[in-house]
């Protein structure tokens, strides 16, 4: 496995007239935080959709994971990328601990292990045990994402990608998550692939940032190094309105 | 379209069916044939009618007089309309039903001039395998029905009276509103004025009755007539074409049966229909009975009780149990089309509906089905599924895949793009998308599409008892055709409890498999 979680080499993807990621060459390093930060329309949801193959780009190869991303075969791909999106995109037809158990008992898991995998995930993610067998519409906001969370996780995926998971929630509840995000990291940093608009976002929880403007790469590198040297104004611009 | 001459062929008519079937099985256990003579003398001869009285009358008269000849006779009475009728005759459905010339010639056959002319009707029924027997003797044309005391009052007896005329009101059934041969031809004949309005022919006589309308087209031998004291204005420029009655008849009837319904003719001329269908409109004797009564005044039969005659007395009573059976009868119809439409039209639904064109293509094939009257669709599948149960639960499969496929297509196509990519990023195979997302959340969209064929399918069944097909349409006809509250309440009262029961049924099952939030279509903020 080479030292990279994703690695982009000349990926292009339009949609009709309308480049969407131009000739784009990236690689994001493992166990560890890469933030893709960028305005609406810069390419960053697409980007995403790409590594986990829900977007087929025309040109390039992506590689995830050490190995170039098997179209035919992208569900068992998949189960290895745990998966959060903004406004949680849980099932409404299950309970709380269905939708993170949904994907493990699709694998055949024992039910003694996802019970166990569960209570452990809840802990972590500080969820109480009451709102276990809760369908969605009977939980706040914030649970409803550490649920999200936990559905990412349950697999305990090599790779988690989170598409502006946080963006929706209220100020108070996005900075409890946060705190705990980081605390994850610290306890067992895993490769973490997070969009985001909000650049105050990526400095607080990523290592690597990657800003995204017009479907290319202004800027990439490790965090320190992008702050200490942003580059162009435009990455310039991002900090400071993100102060 | 219909039918020239078949007024009551969009009520939901038709009823005699399975009281036939009762009265032909008596028949076969009591009857003892004159002696049989030839063996082609041995097949069954299914004699049909319309929905009409008269036309039923006609047909049990016929009936009667080949049963007198020693042949079996399989009673088909109340099919809905001309189409029907002919298609059966045609199809070797049924064996001999009474046919009106003048419809004959235009519904039928399609002449525009000449509509009467005895010869083009013979070599037409020819050409499709069928011979007419001569005329029973009455011509039941159109005719303009006006209570005797106005027409007294105001001096009218022609129909040229009317057009000074211009504070009547006019109402007349469907058909002969829209008929180019109805009142479009007549009015411009006539120069008469006014704007009538449409009415089901069963209420026509009630409202006139009630002085709600003054004039409505009857027909001349209605036995009505005579019960509501109605006169009828004479066609003083004979607009109307002629109506004489005749047995329509396959080509392959046996010989000695066309010899005694040929006795027939010439038997009945326009005041002894009138009597007849009053006797069963206004005296509620039995078909059988007056049937039986008139062959007997005639020195036509053979003498001895006419089988089936004291059994139909009995059912002319029952109720209760007849609405059990109707009931069950209209359940199961339902049933087995729902399930057919269930069984076709979801996995069709899951099929398409990922493509777009495949959807609409789909769902406006299914659309086009609908579109189908009725009637029209049932007279349709007479040729490829023949009378009786078949072709009605066909036909109401037909119409329950609408709303069962649009219902499961745009139940699927619309849920939440975001749960649906979920589903996919997460790592779920196509199948465990579509069994573990997409349908448990399309459910309560899909169900309220069964739900909804469900009820149509209760609704329209009642026009299966038009095929012979049964249900609670038999009595809901009948009662129209006899003008009897009574028995189109023991068809229309089950058929509403029915469609309540479904519903709440189907509540339940919505309950049993459906997340309460679920209905109240809350999704997560």
């Amino acid at each position: 496995m080479s030292g990279f979680c994703v690695e982009f080499r000349g990926v292009s993807k339009s949609y009709g007239d309308t480049v969407v990621l131009r000739d784009l060459d990236l690689a994001l390093p493992v166990d560890a935080t890469t933030a893709v930060v960028g305005e609406s329309g810069s390419g960053k949801s697409t980007l995403m959709q790409v590594i986990n193959g829900l977007v087929r780009p025309e040109a390039g190869v992506v590689s995830v994971l050490g190995a170039a991303l098997d179209y035919d075969d992208l569900p068992r791909t998949r189960r290895r990328m745990g998966y959060a999106v903004q406004g949680a995109g849980l099932f409404p037809h299950l309970t709380a601990v269905d939708n993170i158990a949904l994907v493990a008992s699709m694998e055949g898991w024992s039910r003694s292990r996802i019970d166990d995998r569960l209570i452990e995930l809840m802990a972590l993610l500080e969820l109480p045990e009451d709102l276990a067998a809760r369908y969605p519409h009977a939980l706040s906001g914030g649970q409803q994402q550490r649920v999200s969370l936990c559905r990412a996780m349950m697999l305990d995926p090599p790779l988690m990608l989170l598409d502006e998971p946080f963006s929706a929630l209220d100020p108070i509840t996005r900075a409890a998550i946060h705190d705990e995000f980081i605390k994850l990291q610290q306890v067992a940093a895993r490769s973490v692939v997070m969009v985001t608009h909000d650049m105050s976002e990526a400095v607080k929880l990523a290592q690597h940032l990657v800003i995204l403007k017009d479907g290319e790469v202004v800027r990439e590198g490790a965090l320190d190094a992008v702050m200490s040297d942003p580059g162009n104004e435009y990455v310039t611009r991002l900090f400071e309105v993100s102060r | 379209m219909m039918a020239a001459r078949n007024r009551y062929g969009f009520v939901h008519a038709w009823a005699l069916l399975r009281r036939a079937m009762i009265v032909s099985i008596v028949a076969l256990l009591t009857t003892t044939p004159a002696a049989v003579a030839a063996s082609e003398d041995d097949r069954t001869i299914v004699v049909a009618s319309k929905t009409f009285t008269e036309s039923r009358l006609l047909a049990e008269i016929m009936s009667q007089m080949l049963e007198d000849a020693g042949f079996t006779v399989e009673r088909r009475f109340g099919l809905g309309g001309t189409l029907v009728c002919f298609e059966a005759l045609k199809g070797a459905e049924i064996d001999v039903y009474p046919e009106y010339t003048g419809t004959l010639g235009q519904a039928i056959l399609g002449f525009t001039e000449d509509v009467t002319n005895p010869r083009k009707l013979a070599a037409g029924a020819h050409a499709n395998g069928l011979n007419l027997l001569p005329s029973f003797g009455f011509n039941n044309t159109y005719a303009m029905a006006i209570k005797e005391s106005l027409a007294e009052e105001r001096g009218l007896r022609t129909v040229t009276d009317l057009a000074a005329q211009s504070d009547l009101t006019l109402a007349f059934s469907h058909e002969f509103l829209n008929r180019e041969d109805g009142w479009p031809g007549l009015s411009a004949t006539y120069g008469l004025k006014g704007s009538p309005s449409g009415i089901e022919h069963g209420l026509a006589y009630l409202a006139i009755d009630q002085d709600r309308i003054d004039i409505t087209d009857a027909y001349s031998t209605d036995g009505d007539l005579g019960r509501y004291q109605l006169t009828v204005l004479d066609d003083d420029k004979g607009y109307f074409p002629q109506y004489l009655a005749v047995p329509f008849v396959r080509q392959d009837l046996p010989y000695r049966a066309i010899v005694q319904l040929e006795r027939l003719a010439a038997r009945i001329d326009d005041g002894t229909m009138r009597r007849l269908n009053g006797e069963i409109v206004i005296d509620e004797k039995t078909f059988a009975d007056v049937a039986r009564n008139f062959l007997q005044s005639q020195s036509l039969l053979g003498g001895g009780l006419a089988p089936g005659s004291l059994r139909e007395a009995a059912v002319r009573k029952v109720n209760w149990q007849a609405m059990g059976v109707n009931t069950l009868v209209h359940l199961k119809l339902t049933a087995f089309a729902l399930a057919l439409g269930c069984v076709v039209g979801l996995p069709l639904g899951v099929l398409v509906f990922r493509s777009q064109s495949a959807s609409r293509v789909v769902v406006y094939l299914a659309g086009l089905l609908q579109t189908v009257p009725s009637l029209a669709l049932l007279a349709l599948m007479i040729p490829l599924s023949g009378l009786g149960e078949r072709s009605a639960i066909i036909a109401l499969f037909l119409y329950s895949l609408l709303p069962i496929l649009r219902s499961t297509i745009t139940a699927l196509v619309t849920i939440d793009p975001l749960l649906k990519r979920v589903a996919e990023a997460i790592g779920l195979t196509r199948s465990q998308q579509l069994w573990r997302v997409l349908v448990p959340l399309a459910m309560p969209n899909v169900l309220a599409g069964v739900k909804t064929a469900a009820i149509i399918s209760i609704g329209t069944a009642t026009l299966a008892a038009f095929v012979g097909a049964g249900g609670l349409g038999e009595p809901i006809i009948t009662g129209l055709n006899l003008n009897d509250i009574s028995l189109i309440l023991q068809g229309a009262i089950p058929a509403a409890g029915l469609a309540v029961t479904v519903e709440l049924m189907f509540e339940g099952v919505e309950r049993l498999v459906v997340k309460e939030h679920m209905l109240r279509g809350q999704m997560p903020a």
